[in-house]
């Protein structure tokens, strides 16, 4: 079978109000930033995957205002309208049909530009739910309350992914928010929707993110370490909400698939680094038990092998949603490439990548990457 | 007159007459960047009357509204050049229905023409309204020329209309 490898990739730093750049400015700088870092000139790039959000755009079909600025002027693009890191799939998917040799995916959004609440609120249903007014984050905060009940976690417990993750923030130069703070801290900061605090929750950001995919033929005319993805799984739940929401069942099958792809039968050994697309404190702690990353999750955020765990901060840092997924493959990918600066965690062959959209992760992506 | 008859059609109707709707408002406001290329053109556009694109080096198209970069040679655009106020229609339309401007929220009277307008010295068209609504007087290739209102504010309402010129 082909394989597919990542040649290269870049991300803007994350901010709260990027009101400097539009958004076809904001997408330029990063697909400039993956050429020039892998000097692949845009003329040999055939195919072209978007993500990013019509409501969050404030625009229909998204995808086809960055055009010019992804360099697809006339050639194959597709937009996909969820989380980054199904765009990846597809783009991997272009590539493994043989069509494609090289394949660019570029995830985009501005929640400074719209209303994330209005915005988030447009995924649940007309009839029985938008009536009261549901959005991300109260969804979220009903699903951490089952969670936690059914775990027997304390709120200090959900609190430590938020001191990790800031701490760990600390070393990725394209963090929005990062710092040493204490549990106490974070369970001092304003309470958003109990029991979710404004620090464990991922503040409202603006972002792009790029990345270039290659044949293996390609890749190895390019590099002599390539990266490869070893494997894919992609799984969605029901929309209703009768699902069980302190389960995490479409992250574990999308991970079983994923694991299965890769040859991967042991993922708490053999993962040597994940990141987690974890908007709320208590979504990093399911996604970690429901990848078998470890089978003790307090015990994992306390110890040191949690900074194997979202060393670039993750989402709880700053990036926003539909960036977010892609983003965890670009930082797994720094990761494997030796390029993570100052969250670079040593030895670090095999890594995984979490993508998470809709309702209270509805939809799961897992990518399983691998350096030779 | 009923021109599809079906044997439930009287259901249907009664069923219709019964039928629920939720009503729902969507109301968000947007606050788009206009970005670095957009406050150069705008700047220029309110504090000078001019209108301005950047030139590709290599295919020497000139881009308005300008952007960061020329799609068909992906060079980057940073050479400014002021395009028109004349130009020349490409395409055009009289608007007779009546719909809410986004830009006052009220109703946009009826009719206006409406053009696409090659501005000269530019490579690409900008949509705006003429001052003409008269079938019978507009046509393709017509000039036309570039009316600035006299308060300007930075946005594309500063042109007014584009004016039909004598030929």
């Amino acid at each position: 079978m082909r394989r597919v490898a990542i040649l290269g990739a870049a991300q803007t730093r994350f901010e709260a109000c990027k009101a400097s750049l539009a958004y076809n400015e904001l997408v330029y700088g990063v697909v400039r930033e993956v050429l020039d870092r892998t000097g692949v000139p845009m003329r040999e790039i055939e195919s072209m995957v978007t993500a990013s959000q019509d409501a969050y755009d404030g625009k229909t079909i998204s995808g086809m205002a960055i055009n010019e600025v992804v360099g697809a002027y006339l050639k194959s693009e597709a937009k996909v309208a969820a989380d980054g890191l199904q765009a990846l799939l597809y783009g991997v998917a272009r590539i493994l049909s043989g069509e494609f040799d090289l394949t660019l995916v570029v995830a985009h959004c501005k929640e400074s530009e719209g209303d994330p609440a209005a915005i988030t609120g447009l995924m649940f249903d007309p009839f029985v739910q938008r009536p009261l007014h549901l959005d991300e984050l109260t969804a979220a905060a009903l699903q951490a309350r089952r969670y936690c009940r059914k775990k027997g976690l304390a709120p200090e417990d959900v609190a430590l992914v938020s001191v990790k993750a800031h701490r760990q923030a600390l070393k990725n130069p394209y963090a929005q928010r990062a710092g040493m703070f204490s549990v106490s801290d974070v369970l001092a900061s304003p309470l958003l929707a109990d029991p979710i605090h404004e620090l464990e929750a991922a503040p409202r950001s603006d972002g792009a993110c790029a990345l270039l995919l290659a044949s293996e033929a390609r890749a190895r005319a390019h590099t002599d370490r390539p990266v490869f993805i070893i494997g894919i799984g992609n799984c969605t739940d029901a929309y209703w909400t009768e699902r069980d929401l302190a389960e995490a069942r479409a992250l574990q099958e999308a991970a079983r698939r994923a694991y299965a792809m890769a040859g991967i039968r042991e993922p708490a050994r053999e993962i040597h680094v994940a990141e987690i697309s974890a908007r709320y404190a208590h979504e990093e702690l399911m996604a970690i038990e429901a990848l078998g990353l470890h089978p003790n999750l307090v015990e994992l955020i306390a110890q040191e092998r949690a900074a194997c765990i979202n060393p670039s901060g993750g989402p709880l840092c700053g990036n926003p949603p539909t960036v977010s997924g892609l983003l965890r493959a670009i930082e797994a990918y720094a990761q494997l490439s030796g390029e993570a600066g100052a969250r670079q965690i040593e030895g670090a062959r095999t890594a995984l990548a979490h993508g998470a959209g809709g309702i209270c992760g509805q939809n799961q992506t897992v990518v399983i990457l691998q350096r030779e | 007159m009923d021109r599809h008859p079906h044997p439930e059609s009287r259901e249907a109707v009664s069923r219709e007459e019964t039928t629920l709707r939720v009503p729902f408002l969507l109301d968000v406001e947007y606050r788009y960047a206009v970005g670095q290329y957009g406050r150069r053109f705008f700047t220029e556009l309110r504090d000078h009357a001019r209108l301005m694109g950047v030139r590709c080096p290599e295919c020497e198209r000139v881009y308005v509204p300008p952007r960061p970069v020329c799609g068909i040679c992906y060079h980057e655009l940073h050479e400014w050049v002021e395009v028109g106020p004349e130009g020349t229609i490409v395409g055009w339309t009289v608007v007779r229905i009546p719909f809410i401007d986004p830009m006052t929220g009220e109703q946009r009277p009826v009719p206006y023409g409406f053009a696409i307008i090659r501005l000269d010295g530019a490579a690409t068209s900008l949509y705006h309204f003429l001052d003409e609504t008269d079938e019978r007087k507009i046509r393709v290739g017509q000039r036309v020329r570039a009316v600035f209102r006299e308060k300007r504010e930075g946005s594309l309402r500063d042109i007014l209309h584009f004016r039909l010129l004598e030929e």
